[in-house]
């Protein structure tokens, strides 16, 4: 298969190759969708914690996990709350943090086809995790499976662990720190990037993205650096205005 | 108002917001071929997008940049990438430096 076929947004309609390379492929994904929501259990068990310290019930708990699922606006929220917020500010700090998503739909809806209520079941899976797990996959036809693996694995191990948190009550941010838990989260990232790295353009926009997330980070409230970041994309569409700029992204080759 | 009335206000409130957030472009741009623009930032946007989440999973605690052991973690994650060690192999590694680390200093 050739590199331009390889990268578009219109290869997940080409025909499904059924090799050896694909089933590697799916296998990767399936390891990666799972070691992920396993590196993110403490986080939720942490969430529920944070639920009962904020006066909150478990049931308030669940409800987070199962119908916001999207871990960042559910610490923000609820940690206003517990410092006394009002509801609107909790609900704004919350949904600031959310505002990345606008850009993680705009990259996922070429691999999202199907009937609008697909469409809108596969949306409810969108987070950070599920986004990095599809983008991960070596083949564009299997960046929808690798997006509803990482969804759906954090999604059942996250609200499991939730539950047990908010039970529970203690004190997870020292275990998570102690024992260099909150180090996966990174290193997960940085794993599903780094194969995109190998290209040129595709370096040079990571590069970009990361300064403007570092530089933002002290200037803007949380989220909204990981959304601006997104701009840096500007240097490949410039690039691939060029009449002899190739006009795909790159083979993504397997992390694994 | 008490807290449990409050909290199913905010759990409301951002479940729906997020969930608009989330379901705009498939909803509103799915099944058609995306606008030039858009198809430009789906094509390059990811590099950009998980390059900032290493960072600001790396660097940020809320609005404060806080180097701390982590980083320690993500470089040794990196060196672990670049000998092409798999998936799994590179967190246990940036989770075990990290520890160690926290541990040492």
């Amino acid at each position: 298969m050739s590199p331009s076929t390889l990268g578009g947004p219109e290869s997940p309609s080409a025909p499904r190759p059924s090799t050896d390379a694909y089933d590697d492929d799916r296998r990767a994904i399936r390891r990666r969708a799972v070691s992920i929501s396993v590196a993110l259990i403490p986080f939720a068990f942490a969430f529920g914690i944070s639920c009962a310290d904020a006066g909150l019930s478990v049931w308030h708990a669940v409800g987070f996990s199962l119908l916001v699922f999207t871990g960042g606006s559910q610490f923000a929220a609820v940690g206003v709350l517990r410092d006394g917020g009002a509801p609107a500010s909790a609900i704004a700090s919350g949904l600031l943090l959310g505002l990345r998503l606008l850009a993680y739909g705009v990259v996922m809806t070429p691999h999202l086809p199907g009937p609008w209520w697909k469409r809108a079941l596969d949306s409810h899976l969108m987070i950070d995790e599920s986004v990095a797990v599809g983008l991960g996959a070596s083949d564009p036809s299997n960046v929808r499976y690798g997006y509803r693996w990482g969804g759906l694995s954090v999604f059942v191990l996250w609200n499991i662990s939730t539950v047990a948190g908010a039970l529970v009550g203690s004190n997870a941010g020292d275990l998570i720190e102690r024992f260099g838990i909150d180090a996966a989260v990174p290193a997960s990232f940085l794993a599903l990037v780094w194969p995109r790295l190998l290209d040129q353009r595709q370096r040079i926009i990571a590069l970009a993205g990361a300064v403007i997330a570092a530089t933002l980070i002290p200037l803007a409230p949380p989220g909204i650096p990981i959304l601006t970041a997104a701009l840096a994309a500007f240097i490949g569409i410039a690039r691939s205005r060029r009449p002899d700029g190739p006009n795909a992204t790159p083979p993504i080759p397997s992390a694994l | 108002m008490s807290a449990s009335s409050k909290g199913t206000i905010v759990l409301i409130g951002v479940a729906i917001g997020i969930y608009a957030l989330k379901a705009v472009a498939p909803s509103v741009l799915g099944g058609r071929a995306l606008p030039r623009l858009l198809d430009g930032l789906a094509r390059f946007a990811p590099a950009a997008l998980l390059a900032a989440l290493v960072v600001t999973s790396t660097l940020a605690d809320g609005r404060r940049i806080a180097p701390d052991a982590r980083i320690g973690g993500v470089i040794v994650a990196g060196l672990a990438l670049w000998r092409k060690a798999g998936f799994i192999t590179t967190v246990v590694v940036a989770v075990g430096t990290t520890a160690a680390l926290r541990a040492v200093f």
